[in-house]
């Protein structure tokens, strides 16, 4: 049996199906518009359209952005094109559906992401644990998983994002805008550098041919937040999507990680315009959310690869746990030792330091305390706007 | 033209390309866009470029991105020396003001760089855009309107359009993130580490005098210590240089003399903490593996 997809006799023709082939890319979260379309539809021309491995490839070349999307291709490319020699139903939606783009609102974009967005790839969950798939099973979820999987979006309300965003917006100016009143020579500047001009220009009998330039340096510092979703963190969890949702969107520059057992980066779903449908984006990603942590491990993780990329002598590494470990508190030590490596600032926010008589006896946490710059407590969105004298001063 | 064909030309030329890189090759060349080529450094990514210049026989156009690169070094500077000198000359000889400034914006005064270069040439030429994650927002911003329009405009002289398209090609390894705009006038391709036989291939193809068990051996144990927990993993070029330091040791297998495999590291290893991890135990294991 052929494992290509058949298509409804209604279905109006190639181009159709292609425009369906992007729909079904773009509610995967590839990046994908109108402009593509029309660029596969041309590579197809070019290669032998008939072979499901050149058409692979050359749409592979064409839909993908960056190697994220690379790895997730081939499993989209499958259920699409290949799913088993079933009917795929007519791929040319009816009316035209309301753009989600410009959809403002929060709650209408709700249902129809749920709908798209955070369903399988392939066939829904069955409900027996274990499902059967084209691929390596990569996208087929379990129900054991499912019972792991929480909707960030139940947790977090529009409200709290917004005054979450004030403050994060506040917090980023004030570790932001250090911009030093001195002036210095550059090559790139913005005004000419009258004394190194003048000076030069001795040697060449005061004709001034070359026009030195100087500039105000501008200092940004970024900030790099981790945020530990294990078991033991749900309570504060809210506060934090909540923050972090609001950082993401307050500042271009910054960076946002979630670790519970394992690290997801997920600064790109959390910068979607719609704040609520970035959580639910975020929702798929966090799948093991509330379960252990293994701070240590995933510290030193990111320290051995999104670090290396993203962090330098201007960043701040903000570290929302409660520093309860399952590793071993060396793990955590060493991680965060070679984090500081880097320059960085890090700063610990710990919910349970807002508690009267709290001490850090946790190991992992009495592992970290010597590398951290700041340690304060945070339990709601008012300590985390009490940080920004400290940030200033850093 | 097949996709095939394409990578047959550039095994010609000793580049061995993966089917996917082979078909965006194809791809960018039919349909005259730019490729977005991302992938950890030594994978050869800035190979390419060298490649299709000698494929299509035609002249390769570098742009080399640094932090701080700004419009006037990558597309066109007047010449302001020049300039200054002419004022002065012409003053002397009683030259108006209005004719001297026609004179000193003009294309006798323009000095070309890479990207004006690029679209002035009666051949289409490579353009290698090389680690454009290097370059600041605001340069990437500005190369948008040139990918897209092939067009520059210089206030005193008007737009300048291009004779020919150039084939383009970017590099990035992950300095900071590409802005989605940019990744979407591009085609992409992420180039990986070979697989060992791609790699094998790539190995015979440069240093056609190593000897097939030596080059399994140095293929075995390249990937192998690609595997292990570097901070700078080996990429392509390493591998050939290690292979090349091996050939001028004389060394036939790579159990043979231990000391010396520790030594020819120095080509693989490029930082002290992995020349610290890869000790001669853990060395020693891998060639192990490897023979």
């Amino acid at each position: 049996m052929s494992r290509v997809s058949k298509f409804a006799g209604r279905d109006p023709g190639p181009a159709a199906r292609m425009a369906g082939f992007m729909a079904h890319l773009r509610a995967h979260g590839l990046r994908v518009g109108v402009a593509e379309t029309d660029i596969a539809l041309r590579a197809l021309t070019h290669v032998q359209a008939g072979d499901p491995d050149e058409t692979r490839r050359a749409l592979k070349t064409v839909c993908t952005g960056g190697a994220e999307d690379v790895e997730r291709f081939d499993d989209l490319f499958d259920s699409y094109w290949l799913n088993g020699g079933r009917v795929r139903q007519k791929v040319m939606p009816a009316q035209v559906t309301p753009n989600l783009e410009t959809v403002r609102s929060s709650r209408q974009a709700h249902s129809e992401q749920v709908a798209s967005g955070a369903g399988q790839t392939t066939t829904p969950d069955d409900g027996t644990g274990e499902a059967e798939a084209d691929g390596d099973g990569k996208l087929v979820a379990s129900s054991l998983q499912n019972l792991m999987k929480k909707d960030l979006r139940d947790l977090v309300q529009p409200e709290e994002i917004a005054e979450a965003e004030a403050i994060a917006r506040r917090l980023g100016a004030a570790l932001r805008h250090r911009r030093s009143r001195r002036r210095k020579a550059a090559r790139k500047g913005d005004q000419i550098h009258f004394r190194k001009l003048i000076r030069q220009s001795l040697a060449t009998g005061g004709e001034p041919l070359s026009l030195p330039k100087k500039h105000r340096p501008d200092r940004p510092l970024k900030i790099v937040a981790l945020c530990d979703v294990s078991g033991s963190m749900t309570l504060y969890a809210q506060v934090f999507l909540a923050f972090l949702a609001g950082l993401m969107r307050a500042d271009d520059a910054c960076d946002a990680y979630l670790f519970h057992t394992r690290l997801v980066r997920i600064a790109d779903a959390l910068r979607d315009r719609d704040a609520l449908r970035a959580l639910g984006r975020m929702s798929v990603l966090a799948d093991g959310f509330g379960g252990g942590s293994k701070i240590g491990a995933s510290l030193q993780q990111f320290s051995r690869s999104y670090a290396r990329r993203f962090v330098d002598g201007r960043s701040v590494v903000l570290i929302l746990s409660d520093g309860y470990d399952t590793d071993a508190p060396e793990l955590l030590g060493t991680a965060l030792a070679k984090l500081k490596k880097r320059g960085c600032k890090i700063i610990w926010l710990n919910p349970l330091k807002g508690w009267a008589g709290y001490q850090p006896i946790a190991q992992g946490m009495a592992a970290a305390l010597p590398h951290l710059d700041l340690f304060r407590a945070a339990n709601r969105l008012a300590d985390l706007a009490a940080l920004e004298p400290e940030l200033t001063r850093l | 033209m097949h996709w095939m064909t394409r990578q047959t030309a550039m095994a010609e030329q000793g580049y061995i390309a993966s089917d996917d890189l082979a078909m965006a090759v194809h791809l960018a060349l039919s349909l005259g866009r730019p490729l977005l080529l991302e992938g950890a450094a030594g994978v050869g990514k800035t190979e390419i470029a060298r490649v299709l210049a000698a494929i299509c026989d035609t002249q390769l156009i570098r742009l080399q991105c640094y932090e701080g690169l700004d419009a006037a070094q990558a597309i066109y500077e007047w010449n302001y020396q020049r300039q200054l000198l002419t004022i002065r000359a012409a003053a002397e000889d009683g030259e108006t003001g209005r004719s001297v400034e026609q004179r000193i914006f003009s294309e006798d005064f323009l000095l070309e760089r890479p990207l004006l270069k690029s679209i002035r040439q009666s051949k289409s030429p490579v353009l290698l855009i090389d680690e454009i994650d290097r370059a600041d927002e605001e340069f990437e911003a500005y190369l948008l309107e040139i990918l897209s329009e092939f067009q520059i405009t210089v206030p005193e002289l008007g737009t300048i359009k291009a004779i020919t398209r150039p084939i383009v090609i970017l590099t990035a390894n992950g300095t900071r993130d590409l802005s989605d705009a940019l990744r979407r006038r591009c085609l992409y391709a992420h180039v990986g580490y070979p697989e060992r036989d791609t790699e094998l291939a790539i190995l015979k193809a440069r240093c056609p005098g190593v000897e097939a068990a030596l080059a399994d051996q140095i293929i075995g144990f390249v990937q192998s210590l690609r595997q292990e927990d570097l901070e700078k993993k080996p990429g392509i070029a390493e591998m050939l240089d290690f292979s090349a330091a091996l050939m001028g040791l004389g060394i036939a297998d790579l159990t043979q003399d231990p000391k010396l495999l520790q030594a020819s590291l120095a080509t693989l290893l490029k930082t002290e903490a992995d020349r610290f991890n890869i000790t001669a135990e853990v060395c020693q294991r891998l060639a192990g593996q490897a023979a």
